[in-house]
């Protein structure tokens, strides 16, 4: 046995939600802004007006900063998992490394080949081809997404797996359950629709500042109404379908659900929701809630009459599957001695599901056999996320998104009515609420990835296992690098955004055509 | 469809395909970014340069990103213990492939010579680090590296990044090197202006016989004074996926496989063929120089896979702890599931690639990289 350092599982954490959050800047900004691109060269193509092409190069020339910024931190996403979390890499990767593979050959690879082209074919192949290919990139990056949640939707919901004791290890029992995970779905709607509401955000608000400039007008009114239109949607698609989410994550995740809500105690059905209050850890209970009756079991159970478990029921019932958890372990140990031991196979076979409860109390004894039940009510309380952090950053991401339908909707109205730059102070609404769709993006991989803990693989994997065997000075190197790096990427990251933006089409000879030194062929 | 044994074997193959996929692909980009500042003189040429792998190089690193993901999949243990257990190298390496991306987007944004020439460095630099770090890594597997299982199987590592750096290994860092500085000095023959595909020829012919003597040095290196892993006892090799259920001695001859499969014999043959053929074409036709430079990448990458088969990461700590093709894979259904998406996706990859190749081919000249300062 091999004692985990604490320091190491803090540290590791650490890194990973840095660079997953660091680099989930920039892929939902690829995700949305591409297809706003797709959108506006189908213009070009069928209009064959010439502005639309240049407002596909001009916005362009920002998507390809970003892009990189995107695949650079994305490569460490994928090291990661094998350079920190190389238990977890072994325990699971049967299962999850085969989306992330076929994310890298089915999409990945598109998208990367494509890129190229995108940039600096438009003189090499016809209209139409290029149109194609932006077609095909935009694709390739939402099915991108789609693999990767589909191998997080498992790490939230493990379908189509079993634990094998020979191996020590979880193996796959079905691919279709993996592939068709529920969680998978919503998760993937969720996600990119809020990848698509950044886009059209980035557009609607760049073009804002042109306009109160009175620069590139109607450059910028058309980008404009392409980013309220499709923003609308998005935005609508990003609220309905998070609800949806919401609703797979009460059946399957009732422990997260429970925090967001602060639900301390599982309440009559239906329960109401919490709009605000102050969640108090300590006391388990929420000060200065204001509740509104019936609405939190309507969304979470879709009916009047189920209840939802509180936290408190769940830590019980956590103690119950500890307790299966331990029989579980003892089994498998004894399989280790003898394979063909039946009984030991049996109540393997009775209790695997719960072999992860056991594993929780690995951080307070060795061997989980041999837990007091002090252990085994710690290693149940610790099966509660951070209940105030879960609260807050829910609803200030939901309270985002019910303001995107609205400014979308308004710029959506005005974009019909041809009154976009009538009003001063709704460009600089629009201007000003740039940042909150990174915001809700950043608090939403919050909610659902530290609302995870103490879970890598939920009920299977506790987090604090699936650390490397490397030392805590390993990591903090590491980790310094990765601070050090993306920092100046950053910086440099920041200043060539605003260095193009400010240029503009104008100043950068795109548009209009008078000034248009160069066609193309260069970004 | 297939026993496991069998899809064992073909997924040890896929491996070594998509390593040679990534060193043949993107190996001339790290070849052409460590030659920036020898083949190009000004900021110009270097620019020539750069454009000839700038539509295709994001591509081609995905062979990379591939061959990690199958590694996870297919050889989850590979992945684990490699990726955790080389800590540094693979910071360094991943250091280098963050910066890639960034370095040829934004070096062309700011107007500035000091931009341009900081980012030729970075680009330099980490073409350099990873076809060094690269071969290190590989010589390593032959010397075995220093961990061991537990009985839940958690790996444990006991070293650090300068245990790496055995005389041995560095050699294999530099026959990296030199073969994939040559594979990139054939690519800009085949691909930039005349006056610079003349330099590369030069150079491509210097670092193809480099090359081909230190091969030949590590070979015998290899022969006499690396000793080899075994496994000992019956073979099992439609057993379960743990690598503590076998016996293995360190002390036999990496030979062992050529000697049992003559045919293995054909790869470093073809690979020291290849050699001769660079020098003989890459000044004259240099589409076949590069084909003759892919060619040898492959077959020295090969000629190493066959030497080590079936191990795929031997342990001088814990002989028994060693991964071989037996008893580190992923389950049947995952080998089988994985093998039929690659072989439905990968050629579809081909396809486009090919696609992109040809509407951007073309040698890129001087002249057009004057003419093209649009600016953004």
């Amino acid at each position: 046995m091999i004692l985990i350092d604490a320091d190491v599982v803090t540290l590791s954490r650490l890194q990973f939600a840095l660079t997953a959050l660091y680099h989930f800047l920039f892929v939902p900004l690829t995700l949305g802004l591409v297809w706003m691109l797709a959108i506006m060269e189908s213009v070009y193509v069928m209009t064959g007006r010439e502005v639309w092409k240049r407002m596909v190069q001009f916005w362009g020339v920002l998507f390809g900063i970003n892009f990189a910024m995107g695949v650079a931190t994305g490569v460490t996403m994928e090291f990661q998992f094998g350079m920190n979390w190389a238990y977890y890499s072994h325990y699971v990767g049967d299962i999850f490394g085969a989306p992330l593979a076929i994310e890298g050959l089915m999409a990945f690879f598109l998208e990367a080949t494509l890129i190229g082209v995108f940039f600096m074919g438009w003189e090499r192949i016809s209209r139409i081809k290029h149109l194609l290919v932006t077609w095909f990139l935009a694709l390739a990056t939402s099915l991108s997404a789609l693999w990767i949640l589909i191998a997080n939707a498992w790490m939230q919901h493990p379908v189509g797996s079993e634990f094998n004791p020979a191996t020590m290890r979880m193996e796959v029992t079905s691919f279709s359950e993996v592939f068709f995970n529920p969680v998978a779905q919503e998760k993937f709607v969720h996600t990119v629709s809020a990848g698509y509401v950044l886009g059209a955000m980035f557009v609607l608000s760049i073009s804002a500042w042109y306009l109160l400039r009175g620069r590139n007008v109607d450059f910028a009114r058309r980008s404009m109404t392409v980013a309220a239109s499709f923003g609308l949607a998005a935005a609508l698609s990003v609220v309905v379908l998070g609800d949806a989410s919401g609703y797979t994550v009460s059946l399957n995740q009732k422990m997260k659900m429970a925090a967001i809500e602060a639900m301390w105690h599982t309440e009559p059905a239906p329960a109401a929701f919490t709009l605000f209050g102050i969640p108090d850890v300590e006391q388990r209970t929420t000060h200065f809630a204001v509740k509104i009756p019936w609405v939190m079991g309507l969304i979470g159970t879709r009916s009047l009459d189920e209840t939802m478990p509180g936290i408190a029921e769940l830590v019980d019932a956590a103690k119950g599957r500890i307790g299966n958890g331990i029989q579980a372990y003892d089994a498998m140990l004894m399989l280790r001695q003898d394979k063909d031991n039946v009984q030991a196979k049996a109540t393997l076979a009775t209790h695997d599901k719960d072999l992860g409860y056991a594993l929780l109390l690995k951080k307070y004894v060795d061997d989980p056999r041999q837990a007091t039940p002090a252990d085994i009510q710690k290693a149940a309380d610790s099966t509660i996320p951070n209940v105030p952090v879960l609260f807050w950053a829910f609803r200030i991401m939901v309270g985002c998104g019910f303001y995107f339908i609205a400014l979308f909707a308004f710029s959506f109205w005005k974009a019909s009515t041809r009154t976009l730059d009538s009003q001063r102070w709704y460009l600089r609404l629009a201007l000003w609420s740039l940042p909150l769709p990174w915001i809700a993006i950043e608090l939403g991989w919050i909610v659902a990835e530290y609302g995870r803990q103490p879970w890598a693989i939920e009920g299977v994997l506790p987090t604090a296992l699936g650390v490397s065997s490397v030392s805590a000075g390993q990591v903090l190197a590491s980790l310094g690098g990765f601070v050090f790096f993306y920092t100046a990427l950053a910086i440099v990251d920041v200043f060539l955004m605003l260095k193009f933006v400010r240029k503009g089409p104008d100043g950068l000879g795109i548009w209009p055509p008078a000034i248009a030194a160069m066609p193309s062929g260069q970004h | 469809m297939f026993d496991y044994a069998t899809l064992r074997v073909i997924w040890w193959a896929l491996l070594g395909t998509l390593l040679i996929g990534f060193a043949i692909m993107d190996g001339f980009d790290f070849g052409v970014a460590g030659l920036l500042k020898v083949l190009g003189r000004d900021n110009e040429e270097r620019k020539v340069l750069l454009e000839g792998i700038e539509p295709t190089w994001e591509g081609n690193q995905v062979w990379f990103i591939v061959a990690g993901g199958a590694t996870f999949a297919a050889w989850p243990m590979l992945y684990a213990v490699s990726f955790s257990g080389m800590y540094f190298a693979i910071a360094l390496v991943l250091l280098a492939l963050i910066l890639r991306p960034v370095g040829f987007n934004f070096r062309g944004k700011i107007h500035d010579p000091r931009w341009a020439s900081l980012w030729d460095w970075v680009l330099t630099g980490s073409g350099l680090a990873v076809m060094l770090v690269a071969g290190i890594a590989f010589g390593n597997l032959f010397l075995g590296l220093p961990f061991r299982f537990d009985d839940d199987l958690r790996m444990n590592w006991h070293g650090g990044f300068i245990d790496l750096l055995h005389p041995f290994a560095l050699l294999c860092g530099l026959v990296s090197l030199g073969m994939l500085l040559a594979h990139g000095a054939c690519f800009a023959a085949l691909k930039a202006d005349h006056a610079i595909a003349v330099r590369a020829v030069a150079i491509a012919r210097w670092t193809t016989l480099v090359f081909a003597v230190l091969y030949v040095l590590a070979g015998v290196w290899l022969a006499y004074g690396i000793p080899g892993f075994a496994i000992t006892g019956p073979v099992v090799t439609e057993g379960v996926s743990n690598p503590l259920y076998k016996q293995v001695v360190h002390g036999s001859s990496w030979f062992a496989g050529y000697m049992q499969y003559p045919w293995f014999w054909a790869a470093p043959l073809l690979a020291l063929a290849s050699a001769v053929g660079v020098q003989a074409l890459v000044g004259r036709r240099s589409v076949t120089g590069f084909i003759a430079s892919s060619l040898m990448v492959g077959s020295t990458i090969a000629s190493a896979g066959f030497a080590l088969f079936p191990f795929l990461l031997p342990s001088s700590l814990d002989p028994r702890s060693s991964l071989t093709v037996w008893d580190a894979s992923s389950s049947r259904g995952t080998l089988q599931l994985m093998l039929l998406a690659t072989l439905v996706l990968l050629p579809i990859v081909i396809l486009y690639t090919s696609w992109v190749y040809r509407v951007m081919r073309g040698r890129v000249t001087l002249e057009q990289v004057r003419k093209a300062h649009g600016g953004y």
